[in-house]
């Protein structure tokens, strides 16, 4: 399935390259309003038209990436960051520890990143650091799981007692042998987990516990565009097309990466 | 699997215990008084020292804790300040839409998923597999609040099959049915792709097992050997993803409650934090966290069916 | 009868099989041997029908005059199970975990006879009474989990001659098992054979069991039958090199080594005790444990080589656990030069450089992310790595015949016992004075086995190396051991000289495992083996 990962790719560089450039130039200026232009449908002038300001919807798209890849990017950051480790320690210590661990894991995927963002937006007010916290926090049980999941397997394997039997701890086997054996599985969830990222930051500034205005991001555009979905429709599909696009794009990436590296695919001599 | 049972007992107990520390401490996270957070600037002092007095916020923390808990267990969620109800009574209220809304999700995304997966899976590797998953890729990037708009551009707007919003309540089931539709429509679909991912994967791991090629040995057909042998093994991965698939479908429903204005659990637990009502908050959180736990209670208990080894 | 002939089996421009021709006579066992990678199972499956996907089988398969390869889908579902029944090597997996023995065993006659499932299930308790499942033990309500290997392999023949089948094809029925329940199994086959009047393909890597149990025997290599006929006169002829190769292999006895006459101990295990927790039954139940290892007590000295046998569950790996102190102890006490091991973290690492292992398994004893020169330096970890490792490392690679340029190469390159060769340098790298070997060689093919242990044999001579060797294969303990030890539920129950133990047993346990333990009868050596008769026991 090469056809896979080069197909994610490009899909999901689209947004990733949009961000990027949209630091240094936009096809037209997103704080300037301009109502007598407003809800023009996709032309030469502007490629996907402009939305109920007048703003060109091309250039919006493109600085909303930056809050969709930056808010997704640091919650798979925060849930590796935390999640992987508990998963190793887990995996090596087993016993009640382990217990406690994979028991908080659950109790943390009782609380959906929307519960999250609902409490603590209730608390201290909306902004787009509670997505990156909600999404986070969510991202944790899930990288412990894996983590240990594929920790498990390979404790049992004669290696693992051969380096045991040459005096190293659980820490440094955990760091030198499980950690590289499970490198690909954690590249395959970080894709995903960055598509999911994406998707729920979009829902959660759709409903206002995400990005706040005037900062543009594809959830609160279409918030803004439901109301005129009869009357304009290309504001209400350009957002979600480019948030389809860019989470199928991780989709494949991630499905490409796993065969890639999985070893027994590519096992050759 | 009466010791099976009870350990799941206990541990449900620990998690809503655990879950109701947490989503209480919500309100120590407030800068300063909750009362006066909640009332804001132009409040008169009356009516802060009576949500005081309510609150409790006089009594220490823990205290403070053990008290609303005892609330809690005999269905007392304290009194909206704003409504001046008791937050339990506008919860139930509202479950009725948001409860049907995720059921009838779960249950369209099931029956949706699962002839996909079995489809998939045995025409694995060839031209109907690759078809049909390419298509649920799609479907699984598919934001829901956005398929909800596209269903409602299509159906309510151009077509006029189905209401664009609106709840008429359950005195006409047949009204109130229909305007759920579009809703769960778009709850489920996403849901449902990621369900038929995760069946035919499971049932391309079980169809690679020893006894899958003992049932060929016995005279057994491909197709059989995956109906009677391959899906049974292979639903105890996918009721783990159908029971997490129920906490994601109820926050995905006051997503889509915005969409469709229905006046569920969603809506008013967005009001309440306009109106900074945490105590309405506080009470809608606990509700659909427990209702999480329950269901992953449930799920593990129907492990213990499905799979004789857990009942031993 | 069913009959094989110039059967092939292709993959794109892959040969599998070449022109195999095989005939099957009703009432007759039919042993197919050959080593790992041979096709033997491949041979099995194309008889099936049940090639995996991009295989493609040419030649005919006859049955009734019928060639099975032209038969559509369809038609091969209703001889499947009917005409031809199949068992296979793990007995753990091949049965369905969530469905009753009695409704797998009638499944076979719901779908080829259409019989209501009371009247299967009658019909499944009678074919379960054949296979030794007798009520009211066996339950037909019982689930796998609830049965040993044996049983399930039990369960996995019922199911296979429920409907009287003209073949039954068993691929390695007994290599996942244990020695006394392989010969309870081989004994059910054989009654099988002769009751009922079907034929029996036996596949199998071990020519000792295809002596006990066949009438006729074909030995296959890459792929093509090299020599087949009668049992006896294929063993006594050994016409072909390859034969006589794997016979020479299956007996050969490594160079013997003398012991030092100042016994010195190196480790001294007393009154070894470990319990683990069963679960609990009922809720008030009291908790009751397991003693896997209970008061062992045993002494190995410098430069002796000493054999641990027993059946899985005995508690050897429990033990060998508690000596590597992987494991801690619960009562008891290990000393190892002299010093106290005590389990756990705790091991100096001085003292344990003088303990080393071999582990079972060739594909899982190695990192495969690490390269050759990384892995075997890896024990250095207890000595600090000298500067001159590099040197020491191809050293070690040299002593174990593995071309130098493995250095930089991953695991994933090198054949099973190239495998374990590096696992016996990493082991040696540090000079310890005792090597753990677990199941060493258990893994390997006859061959490759053979010149393992000559290896090792070799290196305790050069380097004055005791060795500790579990097993549960009494051949290769005779091979490579001074003194063995048999445990037998947690417990030694008898030991000393190897020869002494092995050809006059004591113990009963003993006497039951050399008496089920297959072997080739001495008579049918041929004559270039004359010599080698003495290393092979005398019929108890």
């Amino acid at each position: 399935m090469r056809a896979a990962l080069i197909l994610g790719a490009l899909l999901s560089g689209l947004a990733l390259i949009g961000a990027l450039v949209s630091f240094l130039w936009t096809p037209a200026d997103v704080t300037q309003l301009a109502i007598a232009q407003k809800l023009l449908p996709p032309s030469g002038q502007h490629w996907l038209g402009t939305d109920h300001f007048g703003r060109d919807m091309l250039s919006m798209i493109m600085v909303g990436a930056r809050i969709s890849i930056a808010v997704a990017l640091v919650a798979v950051g925060i849930g590796m960051g935390f999640g992987v480790p508990l998963g190793l320690l887990a995996a090596a210590r087993g016993g009640w520890l382990d217990e406690v661990v994979m028991r908080g894991n659950d109790l943390v995927f009782a609380f959906p990143s929307l519960v999250i963002a609902i409490l603590i937006t209730a608390a201290l007010g909306p902004s787009a650091l509670n997505a990156i916290i909600a999404i986070g926090i969510f991202n944790i049980p899930v990288f412990a799981r894996v983590t240990r999941g594929g920790a498990l397997p390979i404790w049992t394997l004669d290696y693992i007692r051969a380096a045991q039997v040459a005096g190293k701890g659980a820490t440094r086997i955990s760091i030198q042998h499980i950690l590289p054996n499970i490198a690909n599985l954690l590249i395959v969830q970080g894709t995903i987990q960055f598509s999911l990222g994406i998707l729920a930051e979009a829902g959660l500034s759709y409903v206002g516990l995400g990005a706040q205005p005037p900062t543009p991001s594809w959830g609160r555009m279409l918030a803004e565009a439901q109301t005129m979905v009869a009357l304009a429709p290309h504001v209400a599909i350009i957002p979600g097309l480019a948030i389809v696009v860019t989470v199928l794009g991780l989709n494949l990436l991630g499905d490409g990466l796993r065969d890639a590296l999985d070893p027994r695919l590519r096992r050759s001599p | 699997m009466l010791r099976y049972v009870i350990r799941r007992l206990i541990s449900l107990g620990l998690s809503l215990l655990l879950a109701s520390a947490l989503i209480f401490s919500v309100v120590e996270l407030v800068p300063g008084d909750p009362a006066s957070f909640m009332l804001g600037t132009g409040a008169q002092p009356e009516t802060l020292a009576a949500l005081r007095q309510q609150m409790g916020l006089d009594l220490p923390l823990p205290l403070r804790y053990l008290h609303w808990l005892g609330g809690v267990a005999t269905g007392d969620l304290g009194h909206s300040f704003t409504y001046k109800t008791p937050v339990a009574g506008m919860i139930l209220d509202r479950m009725q839409v948001s409860l049907p809304l995720a059921l009838l999700a779960l249950v369209l995304a099931a029956a949706v998923a699962l002839p996909i997966g079995m489809f998939a899976a045995a025409r694995r590797g060839r031209a109907g597999d690759t078809a049909v998953m390419a298509t649920v890729q799609i479907g699984i990037a598919l934001p829901n609040f956005w398929f909800a708009m596209l269903l409602v551009l299509l159906f309510a707007v151009n077509l006029r099959w189905l209401p664009a919003g609106g709840f008429p309540g359950w005195d006409h089931p047949a009204a109130a049915l229909k305007s759920l539709l579009l809703p769960a429509a778009a709850l489920a679909l996403p849901q449902a792709a990621i369900l038929a991912r995760v069946l035919r994967s499971a049932l391309v791991d079980t169809l690679g097992q020893d006894y899958i090629r003992t049932a060929r040995a016995k005279g057994l057909s491909a197709g059989q050997a995956l109906r009677r042998h391959a899906l049974r093994n292979a639903l105890i991965p996918v009721l783990t993803i159908l029971g997490m698939q129920f906490s994601f479908l109820l926050a995905g429903a006051i997503i889509i409650e915005n969409v469709f204005y229905l006046p569920g659990l969603g809506r008013l637990i967005f009001q309440a934090i306009t109106q900074r009502d945490l105590i309405v908050v506080q009470g809608a959180v606990l509700v659909l966290v427990a209702a999480v736990i329950l269901v992953t209670f449930l799920v593990d208990l129907s492990y213990a069916l499905a799979d004789p080894r857990l009942r031993a | 009868m069913i009959q094989a002939r110039d059967l092939s089996v292709e993959i794109g421009a892959h040969d599998i099989l070449r022109g195999i021709d095989l005939a099957l006579p009703p009432g007759r066992i039919t042993g197919l041997v050959g080593e790992s990678g041979s096709g033997k199972s491949m041979a099995a499956l194309a008889i099936m029908g049940l090639l995996p996907q991009g295989m493609r089988a040419s030649g005919r398969v006859d049955l009734d005059g019928q060639n099975l390869l032209d038969l559509p889908e369809r038609a091969l579902c209703r001889i499947r199970g009917r005409r031809i029944g199949m068992i296979f090597q793990e007995p753990m997996t091949a049965l369905n975990p969530l469905m009753t023995i009695g409704d797998q065993v009638a499944e076979v006659l719901r779908i080829h006879q259409g019989l209501d499932r009371r009247a299967a299930l009658d019909h499944a308790r009678d074919r379960l009474d054949r296979v030794g499942l007798t009520t009211p033990r066996f339950p037909l309500t019982l689930y796998p989990h609830q049965l040993s290997g044996g049983q399930r392999q039990r369960v996995a023949i019922a199911l296979a001659i429920a409907l009287r089948p003209d073949l039954l094809i068993a691929d390695e029925p007994t290599t996942a098992l244990d020695v006394t329940t392989q010969a309870r199994i081989l004994d059910l086959l054989r009654g099988l054979v002769r009751d009922e009047g079907m034929a029996l393909l036996l596949i199998t890597h071990d020519l000792a069991v295809v002596a006990g149990i066949a009438d006729q025997v074909a030995v296959m290599q890459r792929g093509a039958i090299v020599e087949q006929g009668p049992t006896e006169q294929v063993f006594r002829q050994q016409r072909h090199a390859y034969t006589r190769a794997l016979f020479a292999a299956s007996t050969h006895q490594p160079r013997l080594v003398l012991p030092s006459t100042e016994p010195r101990p190196l480790l001294q295990v007393t009154g070894a005790v470990r319990e683990y927790p069963l679960p609990r039954r009922g809720l008030t139940g009291r908790r009751e444990s397991l003693r896997a290892v209970d008061g062992v007590s045993f002494r190995i000295d410098a430069g002796e080589s000493v054999g641990l046998v027993g059946e899985s569950g005995c508690g050897k790996s429990t033990l060998t656990r508690a000596i590597l102190s992987l494991d801690p102890l619960q009562g008891g006490g290990i000393r190892f030069e002299g010093q106290d091991i005590r389990a756990g973290r705790t091991m100096p690492r001085a003292l344990r450089a003088r303990m080393q292992a071999v582990f079972q398994d060739p594909f899982g004893s190695f990192d495969p992310r690490w390269r050759v020169e990384r892995l075997l330096a890896e024990p250095f970890h207890l000595t600090g790595r000298p500067r001159d490792w590099r040197e020491q490392v191809a050293e070690a690679l040299f002593e174990v015949d593995i071309p130098g340029d493995a250095l930089h190469r991953h695991i994933h390159e090198f054949s099973g016992g190239q495998r374990q060769r590096i696992a016996i340098a990493r082991a040696l790298i540090i000079k310890p004075r005792l090597i753990v070997l677990d199941e060493a060689v258990s893994a390997l093919d006859v061959r490759v086995r053979a010149q393992v242990l000559d290896l090792l044999a070799q290196l305790r001579r050069s380097h004055g190396l005791a060795y500790l060797f579990i097993s549960h294969d009494l051949s290769v303990v005779r091979q490579i051991t001074d003194r063995v030890m048999i445990m037998q539920k947690g417990r030694i129950v008898e030991s000393g000289p190897t020869h002494a133990v092995l050809d006059r047993p004591q113990h009963p346990y003993t006497q039951s495992l050399l008496a089920a333990a297959p072997r080739i009868p001495a008579e049918w050596q041929a004559p270039a083996q004359a010599d080698k008769t003495a290393a092979t026991p005398a019929p108890s």
